[in-house]
């Protein structure tokens, strides 16, 4: 008993050692340009005794192991179709009874990130390459496009495949001589890099805009244009059909790109899982001296996630630059890598569920809940922590098996051992 | 000339501050082999701390300044050195056996945590202090461009030295020392022989921070500006700095601090100030490819 | 059976600063036989299996594996060349396998090269092109037929990392097979096992010999499985080659008997 009392008033002693500077004690503008200081001490006195009660009690109760189903050591007997479930779900999305134009812009923006986050998935999740800097290759799909359709009079459709490719590229680039550079090493790499690109988009205003980023066309379907009027020579949507113009047309449009191009590039990545390049991915992920000593190249592996995820940022960044109409280099700060990681670490590192579920979470909610805002990047550093202390595989572990027995044909049984 | 030897002094004073903050990546690194990614976040709590303690100093009605920097230092360290140990206790030690991934990954989110924590108690805006220490010496004078030391360079310089050498003793010569070096070398077997490993790494990282608090001291009196983003940057180049010099070696972290301090200043002042970051972050990329163990490390053997 | 070796290790010399491991070893290794390669602890014979196996590179000497086509300079090629191009496989000390993915999965992940050329460059498999979907039933099958001879057919949907200590070795040693190599190394097989399960693995390597007919490389302590099933026996102590010969041969050697037993 008093040895717990001890630790506990240690803990407390602790704790009032890091909150009174921080918390207790806050920096405000006192005019001039000069700095005040506002106390809090209540707030000091109360995380104290969180922290002493807490420790002294929270000793005794055994954090409950979570049921087996989510164990990593067992495949669920039952198998719920989730797949089908969320693109039914999403397919239909913008037909439900709630679906107000806020919902469906929302739920865009959440595949967006749900595209992201399986892009990002590919590299730490598949291949356990840690990259910090995603969002640079979501900038130079961005600006590949906003680029060509500067200069070039590209269309977002003419555009999109080209951001993939120099998204790719910029990882294949990027990758080739850091992807030999052992895990922590890669991070902070790849961490400088993000921060790098954006240094250079700020700093070349002439070709980039600059801080005030550039103007970006609107997609068209099938050449007609979604706007209530037109320049001359095109047609709009809304003519062409002869129906009245309702700003909703493009947002029903853009949420259906979206949709389209995150199943395009689930479809893909489930591909190549199932493909020795993707076994080989997460092969490395497990064991990368074993991989090579299966005549497993590391570096080549390595390189082709890198350059795959790279790509996916691309697209997505081409349509995020055409959704919002603009861009400029303050929508690819790190904060932005950070949520990407998030999603995917918090989701289940190669988990395409929990991709789907973590964003969800992670970017839906804060946007419902906006007072959650101030808070959502520390409640994400804290739910890192949380869930690499506790459950390092991530929320929902469960892997899908690339090849099941069932689906193979044996050879009739031979001579031999 | 003149201009370069201005530029050489500030790059020097720079570079101090980048070798004070990747000693600590040095060090935790020897010890428990991965990189500390929340340690520039503790050298710009360090900051903050330092402002914080000015206030209430100023508060107080403390107006002696010798004693005002004295009574910041030491707080600074202390509560810092603080922060450095909860850091570890929280982020690294449960995740000690667990592979590579998982700490690396409890650290970035405790550096998000530690950002944006300062970012939602203190305010986004930078915090500014006036100037404490000002002036200093001549040194020369060449068409009209004055080369000045000033006492704010000399102090930043000195102070480092002085804790270099002062550290270099500590690890060579006191108990606490031969236990780091020991858990550096094999944990395990440190642990057999009764040392408390555990102990021992917090220790590390206490230092580590302290530190890097003396560091955040050191760049508001320089600057006079403290922000809750400022770690991120400084973090990466103390970490450039301490690769360059060659992970795992203490006067090679300061060798680092100072070749990026000037490689930083020498930049920005012949060429342009926009791509000063980029011109370090380039040196770390070509440090990696052609010469991962830096200038002064050693290399590493494969465990098969 | 060809007349000559497989495998010719020449000189090898490794250094790590002031400490030699290895000290100018010479042997042989020829097909359809298992050589073992035996010695006190720290006498250097996981060391030449990283040499040989390119995770080490060697101070000096050559490592010439033969085959068919030509000969292959294992101290000069790359980790992952040697196990794909020179075909020589290994298992490991501390059991590596991959244990979040299933005990088929290990086996297939093992027929990564042959797999790899056959989707060129991914292209005819993301098309699932016939001649892709057709290497890939027969990697299946491969793997199919390994898992009934070390008896986990039943366990194939497992995860690798669930199984008990002795049917993981018997993967690792399945998966070092699925690479189809010419050479096998064994890292202590026998390490952890009961005196049932050495006397399964004893037979287990024996099979393996006669059905492919490729060279063995044993590193074991075990004497009874080096015993009993060697074709030769190479001593090491202290990195150098103290006695070469059949296993009777060696037991009886007065060199090898100090070097176990120490000095009278």
């Amino acid at each position: 008993m008093i040895a717990r009392l001890k630790d506990a008033g240690l803990a407390g002693l602790a704790a009032f050692g890091l909150s009174l500077p921080m918390l207790g004690l806050e920096t405000i503008d006192a005019g001039n340009g000069k700095l005040g200081l506002a106390t809090h001490f209540d707030r000091v006195a109360i995380t104290v005794a969180m922290v002493f009660l807490g420790r002294l009690f929270l000793s005794r109760v055994r954090l409950p192991k979570l049921p087996a189903k989510f164990q990593v050591t067992r495949l669920p007997a039952v198998h719920i179709p989730w797949a089908p479930f969320f693109i039914v779900l999403a397919l239909i999305l913008p037909v439900l009874p709630f679906a107000s134009r806020y919902v469906v812009d929302l739920a865009t923006t959440v595949l967006i990130y749900v595209m992201l986050g399986s892009g990002l998935n590919v590299v730490v999740g598949l291949a356990g390459l840690l990259d910090l800097g995603y969002v640079a290759f979501y900038a130079v799909g961005a600006y590949s496009f906003a680029l060509l359709a500067k200069y070039l009079h590209f269309t977002f459709w003419e555009a999109l495949p080209l951001a993939g490719l120099f998204a790719g590229s910029f990882g294949l680039l990027l990758g080739f001589p850091v992807l030999r550079l052992r895990g922590d090493y890669l991070a902070i790499v790849t961490l400088g890099f993000g921060e790098i690109i954006r240094i250079i988009l700020i700093n070349l205003p002439p070709v980039t805009g600059g801080p005030n980023g550039i103007d970006v066309p609107r997609p068209s379907f099938f050449g007609l244009a979604m706007e209530r009027s037109v320049p001359k020579g095109m047609t709009s949507f809304a003519h062409f059909f002869n129906i009245g113009f309702d700003p909703m047309q493009r947002v029903w449009f853009l949420y259906y790109i979206v949709l389209a191009l995150l199943l395009a590039a689930i479809l893909l990545i489930q591909r190549l899982r199932r493909l020795p390049v993707g076994r080989a991915w997460e092969a490395l992920r497990e064991d990368e001296i074993a991989s090579r000593a299966l005549g497993i190249d590391p570096t080549k592996t390595k390189l082709s996630a890198f350059a795959i995820g790279a790509m996916l940022a691309g697209f997505a960044g081409c349509f995020f630059a055409t959704r919002q109409g603009f861009i400029s280099p303050e929508s690819f700060t790190f904060m932005e890598s950070a949520t990407i990681l998030a999603i995917v670490v918090l989701g289940g590192m190669g988990s395409q569920l929990g991709v789907v579920l973590a964003s969800l979470v992670l970017v839906g909610l804060p946007e419902v809940g906006r007072q959650f805002a101030e808070f959502r990047m520390i409640l994400f550093g804290m739910a890192m922590i949380a869930i690499m202390v506790w459950r390092p595989k991530g929320l929902l572990s469960h892997r899908q098996p690339t090849i099941k027995l069932s689906t193979i044909k044996l050879p009739k049984p031979g001579a031999g051992v | 000339m003149a201009y370069f030897l201005q530029q050489t002094i500030n790059g020097l004073t720079l570079g101090a501050i980048y070798g004070l903050i990747a000693i600590g990546y040095t060090m935790v690194y020897g010890i428990i082999g991965m990189i500390n990614f929340a340690h520039g976040d503790i050298y710009m709590i360090g900051a903050f701390i330092s402002v914080i303690v000015f206030l209430v100093l100023g508060a107080a009605g403390v107006t002696y300044v010798p004693a005002a920097i004295l009574v910041m230092l030491l707080a600074s360290m202390c509560l810092t050195a603080l922060y450095g140990w909860a850091v570890e206790r929280i982020a690294y030690r449960p995740l000690r056996r667990s592979p590579r991934l998982a700490p690396l990954i409890s650290a970035i989110g405790m550096s998000i945590l530690l950002q944006n924590s300062v970012q939602l108690l203190q305010g986004a805006r930078d915090k500014a202090i006036p100037p404490l220490i000002q002036g200093g010496i001549v040194l020369m004078e060449q068409d009209g461009f004055t080369v000045t030391l000033s006492w704010l360079q000399i102090l930043i310089i000195g102070m480092t030295v002085a804790l270099m050498a002062g550290f270099s003793w500590v690890i060579a010569a006191t108990p606490l020392g031969r236990a780091q070096r020991a858990c550096e070398q094999d944990r395990v077997m440190a642990s057999l022989l009764g040392i408390d490993v555990d102990r021992t790494i917090s220790w590390t990282f206490m230092i580590g921070a302290a530190l890097a608090a003396v560091a955040g001291l050191m760049v508001t009196l320089y600057w006079g500006v403290a922000d809750f983003f400022m770690g991120f940057l400084a973090g990466v180049k103390a970490f450039t700095a301490a690769v360059l010099g060659g992970v795992g070696s203490l006067p090679g972290a300061m060798l680092g601090g100072m070749l990026i301090g000037l490689i930083e200043a020498l930049y920005s002042g012949y060429f342009s100030v926009e791509y000063k970051d980029v011109s370090v972050f380039a040196v770390l990329i070509l440090v990696l490819i052609f010469r991962p163990t830096g200038l002064l490390g050693r290399p590493e053997v494969e465990k098969v | 059976m060809s007349a000559a070796p497989l495998l010719e290790v020449q000189n090898l010399s490794m250094r790590f600063g002031g400490l030699v491991a290895i000290d100018d070893l010479s042997f042989t290794a020829n097909r359809a036989e298992i050589t073992s390669i035996i010695g006190p602890n720290g006498a250097g014979k996981t060391t030449l299996f990283n040499c040989l196996t390119g995770f080490y590179r060697p101070s000096s000497g050559r490592l010439i594996l033969h085959d068919d086509a030509g000969s292959h300079d294992l101290e000069r090629m790359r980790g992952y060349r040697i196990a794909r191009e020179a075909g020589v496989a290994r298992t490991f000390q501390n059991i590596r396998l991959f244990p979040g993915m299933t005990v088929l999965e290990n086996l297939v992940v093992a027929q990564h090269a042959r797999l790899m050329r056959a989707s060129v460059w991914s292209i005819a498999g993301i098309l699932g092109l016939a001649s892709y979907r057709r290497a890939e039933d027969a990697a299946a099958e491969l793997a199919g037929d390994w898992l009934r001879r070390i008896g986990l057919l039943d366990r194939a949907d497992a995860l690798a990392g669930s199984l008990p200590y002795g049917a993981q070795r018997r993967l690792e040693i399945a998966r070092a097979m699925c690479t189809e190599p010419r050479l096998l190394c064994l890292d202590e097989p026998a390490a952890g096992l009961n005196p049932r399960e050495s006397a399964e693995l004893k037979e287990f390597i024996r099979a393996i010999r006669e059905r492919h007919a490729i060279g063995i490389l044993l590193v074991e302590h075990d004497m009874s499985v080096v015993m009993a099933i060697s074709d030769r026996v190479v001593v090491l102590d202290y990195g150098a080659k103290i006695a070469d010969g059949p296993p009777a041969a060696v037991r009886a050697d007065p060199r090898v008997i100090r070097a176990y037993l120490g000095e009278e």
